[in-house]
């Protein structure tokens, strides 16, 4: 890579926004609103985290975004995704698979599903080149392969390239989609669960490449896990999924440390600590949402401590307002979280710099 | 549900005094050959587990930690004997598992059970839930008429299903209530031991603090000792009071939770705690992060010496030529194998209390 791409937005301009996502599925028991009135909008060089657990709608709303739904049983209700002055969900699928890999890339969670079993790593790489740049010659693309290998650090990126996706290592081949999703120098990357495949000194690898990646390539970044820790390392901003919507946003330091969605808060305090003996977990009660019977009101409030039987909860959906700058949250009683967060706060406050690690 | 307390205040199954020697493993290898073909060797062979010794006291949580293809889940494999080792022995109350004849295997395997990690494949989709849970005490010739069924519905009682699920199928069931049902099916013969192997990996972050908080309620009602297999290191710590750290089939470190987690010895487990995404933002610009190079080497060909010394930053010479041995190296009753191992300056985890 050399410096930014040409096509990059300019730092604090929305790359894309995704307005008021309605996305369904048919299946045996019946439709499933998966992704149920999704927004959010990613700037260029920002991070965004996406957060929420298995079935959510954090995967889905980037599929339907890309075109990438299967489209037997799943289609778009409504909404917008934006980018630039582009609705990529009205787009043709002639068009939208040449912004697919251009100016918009994947990461996914398992790469060798990604990657042609019967193909080598440096043609694969140089055929996403040549995809989007038929005047690119084979063997500068190929030279070009190469030099992404080695970007991203892969060792003796020459003689590697040269073999099959099987005889690279989990870690190798996440370099490599890195490699090729960065290969056109796109204005967005997505990266869905990029680490969650690896062992944890691979993952720190990988994510200190996509830091690395996200400064050279001024990119705007969405980042969707489960992780809290991932989001909490990467993200500059987060947005918070439960049942298909967003039930808080913010920039990462707020989310972290004042949450004011009971979701985040219970996510936050279910996780076990490196850094604790906590005897005893505060688990979420029950269990995620069937979303083919979703919850009246706010999806949330059967698992919900703040509900305390209150009827407001289970008669109305909550809107995403506004709870301080940048802030966001889906609750009625939102207000009502601002002593408990203030203490979950203080349990959780540590001073930076006596950081993990050891003299090295 | 109410909270769990410290093992210390066990209910311990009768005759077993806590702090006794439940299991131990000796010198045990697990070598799995190799086909020969044009890249190996004749004869090669993945040494999976390497020379594992330790022991677990009733009452006790060990946990056993390492990144893929250390070998953690083998040990659990050749513990409860899925496999047989290569050399070395499983003493489970002074018996070998691996000299066991059937009818003895049968009488150790009453009292250490399994959980797997996948709630979805380690559960037979055909069978209702409560011919899942009797299964093992039809094996035994325990499961009578109505004796039998009452048993079946306590132990599903026991973690937090009702009776009524008992005629349900696993596929009617989320993830976290099925991994309650593999539970239940390790409980109901009543074990003294339980290898917990990535009981909670599968699980997203609100169900795994449910089936955690469940495991130390379990354990502290009957006294379990547990030998906890997993990749999170987080949650070992939150269940574990001593740990193993493997690395390419060997144990480099073993001490008490806090002793491993505050002032790790050797490298690699500095560098592994180092890894560890803080769910803090205040920290991700911690200092002394260290992010090891290349990956883990071919266990069919391990490096010679230290398996550790081709990632290591601290690697000399002599490294290579010797294998550091895993002994008390500063009297803290914390054995590591590392002859640069150090304790380091100042607690290497953030935010303990004072």
């Amino acid at each position: 890579m050399t410096d930014r791409g040409g096509g990059s937005a300019p730092a604090g301009q929305p790359v894309l926004r995704i307005r008021d996502l309605v996305v369904e599925f048919d299946t045996p028991d019946g439709v499933v609103r998966a992704v149920d009135g999704v927004s959010y909008d990613v700037a260029g060089g920002e991070t965004l985290g996406v957060v929420g657990e298995s079935g959510c709608g954090k995967t889905v709303t980037v599929l339907a975004v890309l075109g990438l739904l299967p489209r037997r049983s799943a289609r778009v209700v409504r909404g917008e995704a934006l980018l630039g002055g582009m609705d990529l969900l009205r787009l043709p699928p002639r068009r939208l698979r040449a912004v697919r890999g251009k100016r918009v890339a994947m990461v996914f969670q398992n790469p060798m599903t990604s990657l042609h079993p019967a193909l080598t790593v440096r043609h694969q790489i140089a055929e996403a080149l040549r995809a989007h740049d038929r005047g690119l010659p084979r063997h500068a693309a190929r030279r070009r392969a190469v030099e992404l290998l080695d970007a991203v650090g892969v060792a003796d990126a020459a003689r590697r390239a040269r073999g099959y996706p099987h005889q690279w290592s989990g870690g190798m081949r996440q370099r490599a989609m890195i490699a090729m999703a960065i290969a056109n120098e796109p204005d967005l990357l997505i990266a869905d669960e990029p680490t969650t495949a690896l062992d944890v000194t691979i993952q720190a690898q990988v994510l200190d490449l996509l830091r690395e990646v996200r400064g050279r390539t001024g990119a705007a970044t969405i980042l969707i896990t489960h992780d809290l820790g991932v989001i909490a390392e990467m993200a500059d901003r987060v947005v918070v999924v439960y049942a298909g919507r967003v039930v808080e946003t913010g920039d990462v330091h707020t989310i972290f440390h004042a949450p004011r969605h009971p979701y985040t808060l219970g996510l936050l305090a279910a996780l076990p600590r490196l850094d604790t003996d906590r005897q005893s977990l505060a688990a979420i009660p029950g269990q995620p949402p069937d979303l083919v019977r979703r919850p009246s009101g706010c999806a949330f409030h059967p698992r919900c401590g703040l509900h305390r039987g209150r009827n407001r909860c289970v008669a109305q959906s909550p809107d995403l307002a506004t709870v301080g700058p940048g802030h966001r949250a889906a609750c009625h009683y939102a207000d009502e979280l601002a002593a408990e967060t203030a203490r979950a706060a203080g349990m959780s406050a540590a001073e930076p710099g006596d950081g993990p690690g050891a003299p090295a | 549900m109410t909270p769990a307390s410290h093992p210390s205040a066990s209910a311990l199954p009768e005759g077993a005094d806590r702090g006794a020697e439940v299991l131990r493993v000796e010198d045990l290898v697990k070598h799995f050959p190799v086909a020969a073909g044009l890249l190996r060797r004749r004869g090669s062979a993945v040494q999976a587990v390497d020379g594992v010794t330790f022991s677990l006291a009733t009452g006790e949580t060990l946990g056993l930690v390492g990144e893929s293809g250390c070998g953690k889940s083998t040990v659990a494999r050749l513990i409860v004997r899925l496999l047989d080792p290569t050399a070395g022995r499983v003493l489970y109350r002074g018996r070998d598992i691996a000299a066991c004849g059937r009818r003895q295997l049968r009488d150790v395997r009453r009292e250490l059970q399994i959980v797997f990690q996948d709630p979805y494949g380690s559960l037979n989709p055909r069978r209702t839930v409560h011919e899942i849970v009797a299964q093992p005490l039809r094996v035994h010739g325990e499961y009578r008429g109505g004796e039998g069924r009452r048993r079946v519905d306590e132990t599903l009682e026991k973690v937090g299903l009702r009776p009524g699920d008992g005629d349900r199928l696993p596929h009617e069931f989320s993830g976290g209530q099925r991994q309650r049902i593999g539970i239940a099916r390790a409980l109901v013969l009543g074990p003294r031991v339980l290898v917990l192997d990535e009981p909670v990996s599968a699980l997203d972050v609100s169900i795994q603090a449910q089936v955690l908080n469940l495991l130390r309620e379990l354990q502290s009602e009957l006294g379990l000792a547990y030998l906890l297999i997993a990749h999170d290191l987080a949650v070992v710590r939150h269940l574990c009071d001593r740990v193993a750290v493997m690395y390419l089939g060997r144990i480099v470190e073993i001490g008490a939770s806090r002793a491993v987690y505050t002032r790790p010895l050797h490298p690699y487990t500095q560098a592994l705690l180092s890894a560890v995404p803080v769910p803090d933002p205040a920290q991700r610009d911690r200092p002394r992060r260290i992010v090891l190079g290349g990956d883990v080497p071919d266990p069919a060909n391990p490096p010679s010496g230290c398996r550790f010394r081709t990632r290591c930053w601290k690697a000399a010479g002599r490294c290579a030529a010797q294998d550091p041995a895993l002994v008390d190296r500063f009297g803290h009753g914390h054995p590591s194998a590392c002859f640069f191992a150090e304790v380091p300056a100042a607690p290497t985890t953030v935010g303990l209390p004072p």
